[in-house]
């Protein structure tokens, strides 16, 4: 589903994200990434949604080749990966309703059937009597929310995350990994940034850590 | 995995149905995005406006003036002044031969007494003429132009024929300032129409900056279309009807003010007219350039928000 060979991102300022990353991710499978901030969690999980493009090495997503995937085809690309930030980006100036919608919108979706996908998504993370606020008047937990239901609504085959639980506290974190272990029952791929540890412990799940650009260690490398 | 599979196309294709319908709503919610910031709106609308108005009426202006000369020119008259030797007798021959021709519609005789006379009544040197022994003046033949002769270059010609006549000296044609006026004119809208192209060009610059501004403003939204997958097209849509609505509140603001100029200036128009005892009156906008606005406008809008979106829009990136 996602696999990295020998991946390096050098940036133009010649600060180095990820030096020779081999990374494999089974269709189905969750796994975390972890490491101190500047391992290079994001940088990785920027590539696989085409946010960046690696200097070195081959990405390939969705049996892509991500280095020959032309500009215009990257909005199609993302649509297929659902990402969730640690500050949300929502549109405030929007109701709930309209955030979530942004996708299917974009993808020229018909009005009855994105009623239908919004409200599923609004009842997968318990907020289906928010959906007319704005997001402002929402505590963190529930932008979040709002944010992985908009991840969602496309339902992709594969969901990115940096950080999703970085401001909230240990009770809610729990609530939003629960929700993503629920995802990926329904078989959806999922890659986790965070540094939350003790949190990704207790799931038993695949830990991938990440040191200076580099994987130090992965509690599940198949291949 | 095997990496020599063929990576699965993506699907992009909407139906017609679904496509136009987003074109209306996206057209729609653009028109609403400006009604909810009246002031600027109105604003740079009226900028436009008046830049379109500026050729628009001077364009109008010269039409009117042509249309003016060119009744003029169906009335030129000529002018054959007769040899000094020719009789009274000979002269009526002559006004007869030349009242007989297809293209000539009327002719009158001056003839040399009567020559005199309105010299002393109209010039003032009538005292200086008693001091001659003879008459000095020749008898003349006004000769209006039948129908066929249309324009400047007909009525020329019809003079240089006129001069065949042996008894006919001079053949002048009255028409010179008319030719003068026909060339002012021409030179004016010559002129126009460089001011017209450039105030439409001050038109894309208005038109762009303000979608420049309203890129700017939508800077973190843009983004996250892109983050969701949003094509360039997507993202470019709303900022285009956007500056296809602005050239077309502009083109609308530009054709009141040149009906609005119009009615002010049909009043003095009419009496200028009556001290020449015309019928003149201006005419209205021509079918053909009150379309030539209403495309135009919102044609230099879309032009205008392409220019400005095809440079900033792909400076930002999501990160």
């Amino acid at each position: 589903m996602i696999r990295f060979d020998n991946v390096a991102k050098r940036y133009a300022t010649g600060h180095e994200g990820l030096s020779g990353v081999d990374l494999y991710l089974q269709p189905g499978e969750m796994a975390f990434l972890t490491g101190h901030s500047g391992a290079g969690k994001s940088t990785l999980l920027k590539l696989i949604g085409l946010l960046e493009r690696a200097t070195r090495g081959q990405v390939w997503v969705n049996g892509r080749n991500l280095n020959k995937l032309k500009s215009r085809d990257i909005p199609y690309h993302r649509r297929e990966v659902g990402m969730i930030f640690q500050d949300h980006r929502l549109l405030h100036d929007r109701t709930v309703f309209d955030n979530i919608a942004l996708p299917l919108v974009v993808a020229g979706m018909g009005h009855a059937e994105v009623r239908r996908r919004v409200r599923a998504a609004l009842d997968k993370v318990s907020l289906l009597k928010k959906e007319m606020v704005f997001p402002i008047t929402l505590s963190g937990g529930e932008q979040q929310r709002v944010g992985i239901a908009r991840a969602l609504v496309s339902k992709p085959p594969i969901l990115l995350a940096d950080e999703p639980t970085g401001n909230l506290d240990p009770q809610l974190s729990r609530e939003i990994m629960e929700l993503f272990l629920q995802f990926n029952q329904v078989g959806v791929t999922l890659l986790i940034a965070t540094h939350d540890v003790d949190l990704v412990n207790s799931l038993g799940k695949r830990i991938v850590d990440l040191r200076d650009g580099r994987v130090a260690s992965d509690s599940g490398a198949s291949n | 995995m095997s990496r020599r599979n063929r990576a699965p196309k993506f699907k992009r294709n909407l139906n017609p149905v679904t496509w136009l319908l987003r074109h209306a709503q996206m057209s729609l919610s653009s028109l609403g995005r400006l009604s909810r910031r009246p002031v600027s709106t109105a604003m740079t609308a009226a900028v436009i406006g008046i830049s379109l108005a500026l050729p628009g009426g001077l364009h109008l202006l010269v039409d009117n003036v042509r249309q003016l000369s060119s009744s003029w020119d169906g009335s030129a008259s000529i002018s054959l002044f007769l040899s000094e030797e020719v009789s009274d007798e000979q002269a009526e021959t002559v006004r007869k031969q030349v009242a007989l021709r297809a293209d000539v519609a009327e002719t009158r005789l001056i003839d040399r007494d009567q020559a005199l006379q309105e010299f002393r009544r109209l010039s003032g040197f009538g005292e200086a003429i008693e001091l001659l022994d003879h008459n000095p003046l020749p008898a003349v033949v006004l000769v209006r132009p039948g129908n066929s002769i249309q324009g400047a270059d007909a009525v020329a010609g019809l003079a240089e024929e006129l001069r065949g006549y042996r008894e006919i000296e001079i053949a002048q044609v009255d028409l010179q300032w008319v030719e003068r006026l026909g060339a002012i004119t021409g030179t004016i809208e010559r002129a126009v129409l460089i001011l017209a192209a450039l105030l439409a060009g001050a038109v894309l610059l208005i038109v762009g900056n303000t979608i420049r501004l309203e890129i700017q403003s939508r800077h973190s939204e843009i983004e996250i279309v892109k983050l969701v997958g949003g094509t360039d097209a997507f993202i470019r849509r709303p900022f285009l009807y956007e500056g296809i609505w602005y050239g077309l509140l502009g083109a609308l603001i530009g054709l009141l003010l040149v009906l609005g100029s119009l009615y002010l200036l049909d009043g003095p128009v009419k009496r200028l007219a009556g001290l020449y005892e015309s019928e003149f009156t201006l005419a209205i906008i021509d079918p053909a350039s009150l379309l030539g606005v209403i495309l135009g406008g919102p044609l230099l809008g879309l032009a205008g928000a392409w220019l400005a979106v095809g440079r900033h829009l792909a400076q930002i990136q999501p990160e």
